[in-house]
């Protein structure tokens, strides 16, 4: 498809074994530099969408395709390059981090998995040599005085101790930005996020949305991400893809999708996004 | 004549820890308050305390009072369980966040729904004359095919439908005062405001008490006409919807009106 595109569903579908289709013929590029939102109600399929496009599910009709190339959990190399390029965030901060671990080690994971901890560790526990599944299990690893750990923590606005701390020891925003730290650790160009603000209050939620927003323009970072939240998806993301009963029935750039929707549901799903009364106390 | 009457009500742990503090509101016959604040503010706990509901080693002090059509105004803080039973369904309901849990996943929807029917008609419905009003207490809240869902399981429909059995159920004892915890969070957009539109129309028909609350304030500002802001268990400001989306005073008030308006700006420059 697309020449630029980091990520392509084509025509990709899933179903669960012996049950009709939750996705039918998805076509989307995630292309770098342009932000995709991903939106619909509960069932439409935004969710196994994101996990299509993130390996964690094959579809059992059509492809995804990694920088053209077909991705395939044997292709070491590929899966290895893909691991790096794209990095996911999910809804719930509280469940999406182990809560034994120090925030230090859970944000250099990434690191360790990938196998990057070499150039960094000089006494190098054979870490650059050995596979990268020993790697996962065994590597005390990119220890916590990783620089890059810090400068993860310190991108999200983190403070430097953060990385001895324990999760539960941070509110809902801050393990969120804990777990965007750690997304965001080994640079890749594309984060799946995956209702990222809905767990959040309000003013917490505007803060995320900020950092995201920052990541974006600081780091060139493509984000792709699942919301019920029209208002977040209008903030972050250059297109929209509207998903319905498994099928995507609009898509485009996000001006134009929210602007003047072209299918009855977009028109639906806008008119119902809740308002608050005009500022000037004019409301009507 | 106030339906609901809260005086300096304080819900203390068994640390001696206030999680609210002096929170003073009152809530007449056919008037809505909507009781707004983030994630730890003491919303929902204060929706507990109404109902006499507070989970085990928190205390209430101060004095909340239910006046239930033309009954003299009962005291819930300090009544009895059996005092309570009284007023509960009567006075006051309650519809919760997630329909899913609020409802007996191993019984059918009718046999849930004909419970408070039967405590408010009295035993000796049942029968067809209990079938028909169950259908009846279900095409109120604009449920189609009333039949098929009484006698479907919780996990046979929707949320939005099952949150709808929720409200009939709420509905069934027509209760002076309605209290709404959340009960849109779990939906999705769409069926919010096809939720939201009903319960207006419900509670203005029956001339009901409204306490709802929400994290929200564009959902607040949809259905009640008032606000009290809680923030860390303290009311921080009070007033009309258009007082305080229009003119917050209080800087947190500020903070969470200029963030809503702040993430509803993007989509503003699109959708016009």
């Amino acid at each position: 498809m697309n020449a630029t595109a980091v990520l392509t569903a084509e025509d990709a579908g899933f179903a669960y074994r012996g049950a009709p289709a939750v996705l039918h013929g998805v076509s989307l590029d995630i292309t770098a530099g342009r932000s995709v939102g991903l939106v619909g109600e509960s069932g439409a399929g935004k969710t196994t969408l994101l996990r299509l496009l993130l390996g964690l599910t094959r579809p059992t009709s059509g492809r995804i395709l990694f920088e053209g190339a077909e991705l395939r959990p044997r292709d070491r190399e590929l899966t290895r390059r893909f691991r790096r390029s794209v990095q996911s965030v999910f809804q719930d901060p509280y469940s999406s981090l182990d809560p034994r671990q120090r925030v230090g080690r859970i944000v250099s994971e990434p690191l360790c998995s990938l196998g990057l901890t070499a150039e960094a560790g000089a006494e190098g526990d054979g870490s650059g040599a050995r596979g990268g599944r020993a790697l996962g299990i065994r590597a005390r690893g990119a220890r916590r005085d990783d620089p890059r750990v810090g400068a993860a923590l310190e991108a999200v606005g983190l403070p430097a101790d953060a990385a001895l701390r324990y999760p539960h020891e941070f509110s809902g925003g801050q393990r969120q930005r804990v777990a965007i730290a750690r997304a965001t650790v080994c640079d890749p160009r594309v984060l799946l996020a995956d209702e990222p603000v809905s767990a959040l209050d309000v003013t917490t939620r505007v803060r995320i949305v900020d950092l995201l927003l920052e990541l974006k323009e600081s780091r060139g970072l493509t984000i792709a991400m699942v919301s019920h939240d029209l208002s977040v998806v209008a903030a972050l993301c250059e297109w929209t893809a509207v998903l319905e009963y498994g099928r995507v029935v609009e898509q485009g750039d996000t001006a134009s999708v929210l602007g003047s929707p072209s299918h009855p549901y977009t028109r639906r799903l806008i008119a119902s996004v809740p308002r608050l009364p005009a500022a000037d106390g004019t409301a009507g | 004549m106030n339906v609901l009457d809260v005086q300096g009500l304080t819900i203390r742990t068994e640390e001696g820890r206030d999680l609210v503090s002096d929170v003073s509101f009152s809530i007449g016959a056919g008037s809505r308050l909507g009781l707004v604040g983030e994630s730890g503010s003491g919303k929902s706990l204060t929706a507990l305390a109404v109902m006499g509901l507070l989970p085990p080693g928190m205390t209430a002090s101060g004095s909340i009072a239910l006046t239930a059509h033309g009954a003299p105004p009962a005291e819930i803080v300090g009544a009895t369980e059996r005092a309570l039973n009284g007023l509960r369904g009567r006075a006051a309901t309650v519809v919760f966040q997630e329909p899913l849990t609020a409802l007996d996943p191993l019984m059918r929807l009718g046999a849930q729904l004909a419970e408070p029917l039967r405590a408010r008609h009295g035993r000796g419905l049942r029968g067809a004359a209990l079938r028909r009003a169950v259908e009846e207490a279900l095409d109120r809240v604009r449920l189609p095919e009333p039949g098929r869902i009484a006698r479907a399981h919780p996990h046979e429909i929707s949320g939005g439908q099952r949150q709808r059995v929720a409200l009939a159920m709420a509905l069934a004892c027509e209760p002076a005062l309605l209290i709404a915890d959340e009960p849109t969070t779990a939906l999705d957009v769409t069926v919010q405001s096809e939720v939201l539109a009903l319960l207006d129309t419900l509670v203005a028909d029956r001339d009901m008490a409204l306490l709802f609350i929400s994290h929200d304030l564009a959902v607040v500002s949809a259905v009640t006409d008032h606000v009290l802001v809680l923030k860390d268990g303290t009311a921080v400001e009070s007033g009309s919807v258009a007082d305080i989306v229009g003119r917050p005073v209080h800087p947190y008030t500020r903070d969470l009106v200029g963030s809503a308006r702040h993430l509803e700006s993007a989509l503003e420059r699109i959708v016009r």
